[in-house]
């Protein structure tokens, strides 16, 4: 009697015990699937429901909501969820992970250049080369987007570019004029300090900023290097040896050495930046232009007190800006409703699309898609960028002309940028840095 | 055959934990040993020998984590023991609040990590975070806690120690209160004070308590990763970077195999160290 209701618990205790991890395997296989459920209705349209990851920063989710919300109006059988990742290399990482372990959206907004180069487009993305919304993006835009010629993402917002936002209350105040050479800008900075006025804003606990001054240089460095990608690329050519994208590191340290940086810039975000540029408290901020969207919308008032300049070379006849491409959208190939993501994205690469775009986060640049015309209500210092584009001094940046781009660069720009290291320790630090990315990617030469 | 398997039978029993074990833990650790000695994309693997224990420790970058967790592991522990056991003597006095208090002491441990480090990361601010602002209302500038280069790791080690402190003190609340009476009764009549208490009784009765204290702060410390990325993430620049941390930035660039590289390293300096600590210690403490 005993023996047999022991038995009976143990049977029960089992088969419950079995039921559960039954249970959870299932659980495991629609943790896969989430977001992709289908249902019939009536009509001959399936009803589809389509994930879309992308990054978390305000401008980002207005960009990524404005998407959803148009696409909705012209299909509306497709519902599209967002998802957000985290800026920087926390975002990076996330993304990497999810790829590799099979559990990402079905389409996702990325970084456009070697950053997306080092997510292996060819084994998680979808080939979009020969899709007909391909013909209505700008060609010089593709190879960002490529890997051994097969394009494999779609622009989604402006062209972006790398400078110097300045508040023009206080040039106008001191009889500043915008700099046409380095030499210049550090006068400029050398009399707003004598006003008691922060001459340079850092925002260094958000180190992805601290980059800006090295990478917006670039226009500079290629104009004076002009196969410098392609040697760097081929380990021929390094930031320390070569004195052009040197000196990019050094101006980076003269800002530090002179004192112009705010005494707090380790602790200042990027929010908090954005913040002390537009109420006056540090004249100027290297930033990218995808500032303007933020500041326009939590400055409404004062954001066309603020200009936009090119960051100077040594030489006055050398001016123009570095650009990066806009972020893109690309389909996980291992998504089960590429059809329908194929129909996003031929939205986003699409007039209307672009003019969605608009409508949320006012383009800081060119768009990418032909025909596409920026909206006259945009901030007045995107208009004093377009003379740049028009006339063509403009270049793209280095992470779209070489697959290098080493991951603690923002590290290394905070060192430098704090007087922990000097410009040339920091140059040869990023040049041991990449190394690893080159062998990461396994690169001839290297 | 019956009488080797009557012999072997009894060992049958465990063999579904060891094969749960050996898939858990065994095998993934002989993986990642063999995984570091390559360069991976988690898809396709190029043996490479040495370079990535190389790597890490040629490059500034990296091995500074070393001189970064062996500094902030000892710093901790031995706040933890010195700390922990002044409150657990307190805490085990005739203090009429020491119930509340033992609570409150306590509390820091239950408090999610990476909450205190971000509350702490704004206190610390230079010139908006409240502990600048009252040094400000007595007159002393205080410095940039998390800025400046050499006072960083140490801020963020006394937030790990007023988080940690709880348990160190409730390791030695237990330990004090096994103590014997008879030693205390020895002690009156021989007319000995306070710091004879402490000194000659406490302290090396506690022996069992602070050997618990010193292993489990100094392997805590030296693993320490959440609470550094949540308040510095290794900045500024790579002042705060321990070993764990550097492991998580070389993971975030993909560099996979440098990045199990860097836990096999982790591993042999953890074992490396704590091992003999564990030998000595154990050797010295005394029977109650």
């Amino acid at each position: 009697m005993h023996i047999q209701s022991n038995k009976r618990v143990i049977t029960l205790l089992s088969a419950s015990f079995i039921l559960a991890a039954l249970s959870a395997c299932g659980n495991g296989n629609t943790n896969e699937n989430a977001g992709s459920g289908e249902a019939q209705n009536g009509n001959s349209e399936k009803e589809v429901k389509l994930t879309l990851m992308a990054g978390s920063t305000q401008d980002t989710v207005n960009t990524a909501n404005a998407l959803i919300e148009g696409f909705k109006k012209i299909k509306p059988n497709i519902t599209i969820e967002l998802e957000t990742s985290p800026g920087g290399t926390e975002g990076d990482n996330l993304i990497k992970t999810r790829l590799a372990t099979g559990d990402m959206a079905d389409v996702f907004l990325y970084n456009s250049g070697s950053l997306m180069k080092a997510l292996d487009p060819e084994k998680n993305m979808v080939d979009l080369t020969n899709e007909s919304f391909m013909a209505s993006v700008v060609d010089s835009y593709k190879p960002t987007v490529s890997v051994n010629d097969k394009v494999y993402g779609v622009p989604a917002g402006s062209t972006v570019a790398g400078g110097w936002f300045y508040n023009k209350k206080i040039y106008a105040d001191l009889g500043l004029n915008v700099p046409k050479t380095w030499a210049e800008l550090m006068a400029n900075n050398e009399k707003i300090k004598a006003a008691g006025i922060t001459p340079v804003i850092g925002s260094f606990k958000d180190t992805w900023t601290s980059q800006i001054v090295v990478l917006a240089d670039f226009y500079n460095v290629q104009a004076l290097a002009p196969t410098f990608a392609d040697d760097y690329t081929a380990h021929k050519a390094t930031n320390a040896n070569t004195p052009a994208a040197l000196r990019s590191f050094e101006k980076l340290q003269e800002l530090n050495d002179k004192g112009y940086f705010n005494k707090d810039k380790l602790a200042t975000t990027y929010d908090a930046g954005m913040k002390m540029l537009v109420e006056g408290k540090g004249a100027q901020y290297p930033m990218l232009s995808l500032a303007t969207p933020t500041m326009a919308q939590n400055f409404p008032d004062q954001i066309d007190n603020i200009g936009f300049f090119a960051q100077p070379s040594d030489d006055a006849s050398q001016n123009g800006l570095t650009v990066w491409m806009p972020t893109s959208a690309y389909i996980y190939k291992e998504s089960e409703h590429i059809e329908e993501a194929k129909q996003f994205l031929a939205y986003i690469a699409s007039v209307e699309g672009a003019q969605a775009i608009s409508v949320v986060s006012k383009p800081v640049g060119p768009y990418l898609i032909k025909d596409a015309v920026i909206p006259d209500d945009v901030p007045s210092l995107v208009k004093e960028m377009l003379p740049y584009f028009d006339a063509g001094f403009t270049a793209p940046a280095l992470e779209f002309v070489s697959p290098i781009k080493g991951p603690s660069l923002e590290q290394l720009t905070v060192e430098v940028g704090s007087g922990i290291k000097n410009g040339k320790e920091g140059a040869a630090a990023y040049d041991k840095d990449v190394e690893k990315q080159a062998k990461q990617l396994g690169l001839e030469g290297w | 055959m019956n009488k080797i398997f009557r012999r072997t039978y009894s060992y049958y029993f465990l063999l579904p934990a060891a094969i749960i074990y050996f898939i858990i833990f065994i095998l993934p650790t002989l993986m990642s040993f063999f995984f570091s000695f390559t360069r991976w994309d988690l898809t396709n693997w190029e043996f490479i020998g040495f370079d990535n224990f190389i790597t890490f420790f040629n490059e500034q970058s990296l091995s500074i984590g070393f001189k970064n967790t062996v500094i902030y592991a000892v710093v901790t522990c031995g706040l933890k023991v010195v700390s922990g056991l002044l409150l657990g003597v307190l805490l085990t006095s005739n203090l009429r609040t020491k119930d509340y208090l033992r609570s409150v002491i306590f509390f820091p441990t239950l408090v999610s990590t990476i909450a205190v480090g971000i509350v702490f990361s704004v206190m610390m601010h230079p010139s908006q975070g409240i502990i600048n602002m009252a040094l400000d209302f007595i007159g002393i500038q205080g410095p940039d806690w998390l800025g400046n280069t050499h006072l960083a790791l140490f801020s963020v080690a006394f937030v790990d120690v007023w988080k940690g402190v709880g348990f160190a003190t409730v390791i030695y609340i237990a330990g004090i209160l096994s103590i014997p009476s008879e030693y205390y009764e020895a002690l009156q009549i021989d007319g000995g004070s306070a710091w004879h208490k402490f000194w000659n009784i406490i302290v090396p009765l506690s022996r069992p308590a602070t050997n618990s204290v010193i292993i489990l702060a100094f392997i805590g410390g030296l693993r320490s990763f959440d609470l550094i990325w949540a308040m510095t993430k290794g900045g500024p620049g790579f002042t705060t970077d321990v070993i764990a941390s550097i492991i998580y930035k070389q993971y975030q660039g993909g560099f996979y195999g440098l990045a199990t590289a860097g836990n096999v390293i982790l591993f042999l300096v953890v074992t490396a160290l704590v091992f003999p600590l564990y030998t000595y210690l154990n050797r010295k403490e005394v029977d109650l």
